[in-house]
Order: structure tokens, then C-alpha cells, then sequence
């Protein structure tokens, strides 16, 4: 048996088919995955994320912890409860863990990262934090659940009255505490929405009211095609430790301004790129009946990758995929489809963003 | 415990067989099949006329989670094709023992259909399958 987030029972109850992820007992669906995914793009839906972990760094120089562990940059934050997304990277630039860190004031962050990864992520920032003075502190007691799809927002203010607080009027990629909740503007699936931050003891009531404003539940399977449309990368899938954010699509994520801030990873990259990036992530459609999966072997012009991540768009009803390939201008590929090499053409994700196709 | 119906034969790769009055077999995947597999996006179905050997690959369902081949349960010829499922694969999650069948086949030899699993034999291997 897995780890069980609070809601367990809740998506028992619902029906769902429970799997192992990350070590934790999660639903993939609640009958259909397809019909999960078009209630995000079309109406609202909500996940359970409550596997992912929560942790607050508080000391008067957590800034500059932050400055020296991530290649984004926190202090491009100024305004309380405004996130930025980052990797973190070890010493040979490649990524421990992509994540999303909020500032709420300016000796407390609060960091989300993924339920895989927890374990070396907590103990890579235990093993900085001293030389910073941070307390490490992991919200053990939190669930979260987002709530995405068009009318995500509108049906959360419903289902929340007077607990969403000054959610409404948040921006994007910003959060709000309200009472014991703390409310994001953010998500993982190329629509608006909320990801709510609830304790453990309160998530099945908030669960249920949501549902009450026919908010549907949808499973991992849904959040994994809505997210790939939207061109979002999977931390294990897309980038891991061997591959740098310059190869993995994630160039836009490293702040090298100013350039005397060190962090850690940044040599490796700055080698990288005066030497050539020697590959890039690119977005492939798929023409063809078929479906792009990952580890397939895609070849190009300039060489052969592989598809890091694919699936079958339910939005676009063909296949989408991102793969790695060597470096170099790309417009035509193939892929080794079991057997089979077949025509895809490349494309700049996203490939669907707030119910919108992003390609011809 | 998924649906086996009493009066179809089965095989230990999840296709089911129905015979019909005129002497040909209709054949689709079994309904804890389409549970493994998930949500169908796409059905590529053999040619009619097609001569088959028994177990050999004929056909493909391919779901959101994974491509998997179909067999012929049995030697023969196709006969016909359910072009609906090519056009909306989710017939097979929907009706997999009804409007989700794949291809009619004539069987080499229609004695070949006694050896095939019966409805408790199939739900042994799906039992064998779950542990």
C-alpha cells in the first residue's frame, strides 16, 4: 500500500481506478480520462495534487538562499504572494527538481515540488540552509487541490463564499492566504484556475463542495494530456538530472541577469552555452493515425533523439508529443513508431492554451 | 469482477468469439481488456479477405495508455470489418461485446472453436491476471 492523501477515500467513493504514483495511491481516472481532460478544457474540473509537497523557508537571508539554489531569480519578486517557476539545479547543471516558489513576505518563500522528488529535494535544501541561517520547514498537514477549466474560478468563488477572501482579485501566478487556506492562481494544465492549499482535516469538505458547483473530479491520466498540451514539461520525462534547462525547453526559466549572482549550476550552463546547446526540446503533431509515446526514436536532419514525453491530444484528436534532438533548424521529422516510420511535423508548443488550438 | 457473458468463447489474449447462424465468428476484445487499456483513441482493422493463421496479429486498439495487438483466435478469412469503431474507437470501452466488435472471420475449420477458453476458463486468466 502507498501513501494515501486525505482524499483518498473521497476518490474510492467516486469510483476512481487508483495507481501507484510516486508512491502514493492516486486516481489516473473516474471512468473516462478523454471526458476528464474536455471537462478542463470546457468547463471546470478539479485534481488532487495534495502528493505534491509543500515547503516553507523562513530566515532574514532566505532570499539569498534562493538567489544561490534556483537559476531563476526571487528577487525579481516584490509584491507579496507573487510565485516565479525554476529549476534547481546540482553542480553539473542539470535539474534536481523543477518547482514553483512564492513570496510572501521578506523572510518567508513557500516552495512546491513534486511528489517524486521530495525526499532529495528536502535534503538538498536542509544541506544549503545552514550556511544561510533558513529554517526548513515541510508542510506535512497540507492538501491541495486545483481546480482548472474556464469556469474554474467563477465555480470556486461559489463553492468557497466568503472562505475565497482576496483569491478574486488575485493575478496570475500569485497567491493569497485566506483563514487556513492559501489560494494560487496557478496551475498545470493550460487553463485558468486555482491550486488551493488546505489542512489535511478540511480537504474532503472543500472536496465536496466544489463538487456540489459540478465541479468535476479528474484523474492524473487527464492532468498528464492537459499539460502536455499546454507544452509544460514533466520533471523524470523531459528534464532530469542529466539534462540542463538549456536542453530541455527551459532557457526562459534562467535569469542570467545580473550577471554576478552565482548560483549553483551556473558555470556548467554558461559553458554550455558559449560552447553550443548541443540539443533542444522540440513539439511534434503527429499527422498520421497513431500515437507519439515517449522513448520513441524520432529522427531529424541533423540526427536522431527520442520523444521524452507523448500522448494522443484529446483536444486536437491526433498525437502531440516533445522530444529532444540535436541542435539545428527543424521543421520535418520521423518517428519510429512500432516499426513504422511516420511523418510529424515540428511545432512550437503549446499546442493548446485556454481552450485554443495553438497550431494550424 | 469484469463482464465475461457465458455464451462467448475466449482466449488468454482477450479477444472474444461469438459464432453466428450463418457459420462466420465476430470477434472484439474481452471488457476487462478495454479496462486495462483505458480510453480507445485509435482502431486500425485487417483488410477483408485477409487469411489468417490462428494467434497471428491482424488488428491494433490503441488507447490512451498503450498500442496493443489483436490475434485471430482462430485460422480463416476475414469477412467483415466494424468500420464504426475506425471512426469512434470509444465503441470498444462503451460495448466491447456489442457495437465495439472488430472483424467477422470465416473459420479454416470451425472445430477450432471448441478449443478455445469458455467463459470460465477466460475468467480464470482474468482472475490469474489481477493477483
Amino acid at each position: 500500500m502507498g501513501n494515501r492523501t486525505p482524499l483518498y477515500e473521497a476518490h474510492v467513493a467516486l469510483g476512481a481506478k487508483m495507481v501507484d504514483f510516486a508512491g502514493w495511491d492516486m486516481p489516473i481516472h473516474y471512468g473516462s480520462q478523454i471526458e476528464e481532460h474536455h471537462q478542463v478544457r470546457r468547463d471546470a474540473g478539479m485534481f488532487d495534487v495534495s502528493h505534491m509537497c509543500v515547503v516553507d523557508l523562513r530566515g532574514a537571508r532566505v532570499s539569498d538562499f534562493l538567489r544561490y539554489l534556483l537559476a531563476n531569480d526571487v528577487a525579481r519578486l516584490t509584491v507579496a504572494g507573487k510565485a516565479i517557476y525554476s529549476c534547481m539545479l546540482n553542480e553539473r547543471g542539470g535539474v534536481i527538481d523543477d518547482l514553483i516558489v512564492y513570496y510572501m513576505d521578506p523572510v518567508w518563500f513557500r516552495m512546491v515540488v513534486n511528489a517524486g522528488t521530495r525526499n532529495k529535494d528536502i535534503a538538498w535544501l536542509r544541506r544549503h540552509a545552514p550556511s544561510f541561517g533558513v529554517e526548513v520547514d515541510v508542510q506535512e498537514e497540507l492538501a491541495m487541490i486545483a481546480v482548472q477549466g474556464p469556469n474554474a474560478r467563477a465555480k470556486a468563488q461559489a463553492a468557497l463564499g466568503t472562505r475565497i477572501g482576496a483569491a478574486p482579485q488575485l493575478a496570475r501566478f500569485a497567491a493569497v492566504e485566506s483563514g487556513s487556506l492559501f489560494i494560487a492562481r496557478t496551475g498545470y494544465t493550460g487553463e485558468d484556475g486555482y491550486e488551493i492549499m488546505v489542512p489535511a482535516e478540511h480537504a474532503e469538505e472543500l472536496w465536496n463542495d466544489l463538487y456540489a458547483q459540478e465541479v468535476k473530479p479528474c484523474g492524473l491520466g487527464a492532468r498528464d494530456t492537459l499539460r502536455l498540451e499546454a507544452g509544460m514539461n514533466l520533471y523524470g520525462q523531459d528534464m532530469d538530472e542529466d539534462t540542463t534547462p538549456l536542453v530541455s525547453g527551459l532557457a526562459w526559466t534562467v535569469a542570467w541577469e545580473p550577471q554576478g549572482r552565482d548560483f549553483i549550476g551556473r558555470p556548467v550552463l554558461e559553458a554550455q552555452r558559449s560552447a553550443g546547446v548541443p540539443q533542444q526540446l522540440i513539439g511534434l503533431v503527429l499527422e498520421d493515425k497513431g500515437v507519439l509515446r515517449s522513448h520513441q526514436q524520432v529522427f531529424t536532419a541533423q540526427g536522431a533523439g527520442e520523444i521524452t514525453s507523448g500522448t494522443f491530444s484529446p483536444s486536437l484528436g491526433r498525437a502531440v508529443a516533445l522530444a529532444r534532438v540535436p541542435a539545428g533548424e527543424v521543421t520535418e521529422c520521423e518517428v519510429d513508431i512500432r516499426g513504422k516510420r511516420l511523418k510529424a511535423r515540428v511545432v512550437k508548443p503549446p499546442f493548446v492554451r485556454n481552450g485554443q488550438s495553438c497550431i494550424d | 469482477m469484469s463482464n465475461v457473458p457465458a455464451e462467448l468463447k475466449y482466449t488468454k489474449t482477450h479477444e472474444w468469439v461469438r459464432a453466428e447462424s450463418d457459420g462466420t465468428v465476430t470477434i472484439g476484445i474481452t471488457e476487462h481488456a478495454q479496462d486495462l487499456l483505458g480510453d480507445m483513441v485509435f482502431v486500425e482493422l485487417p483488410e477483408v479477405g485477409r487469411s489468417l493463421k490462428s494467434d497471428q496479429d491482424c488488428a491494433v486498439v490503441e488507447s490512451v495508455k498503450a498500442a496493443s495487438d489483436v490475434y485471430a483466435p482462430l485460422a480463416g478469412e476475414i469477412t467483415a470489418v466494424n468500420d464504426d469503431v475506425t471512426d469512434s474507437p470509444e465503441l470498444v470501452n462503451k460495448d466491447p461485446y456489442g457495437d465495439g466488435w472488430l472483424f467477422r472471420m470465416k473459420p479454416a475449420n470451425a472445430a477450432d472453436l471448441a478449443g478455445l477458453l469458455d467463459a470460465a476458463g477466460y475468467a480464470a486468466v482474468v482472475a490469474e491476471d489481477s493477483h
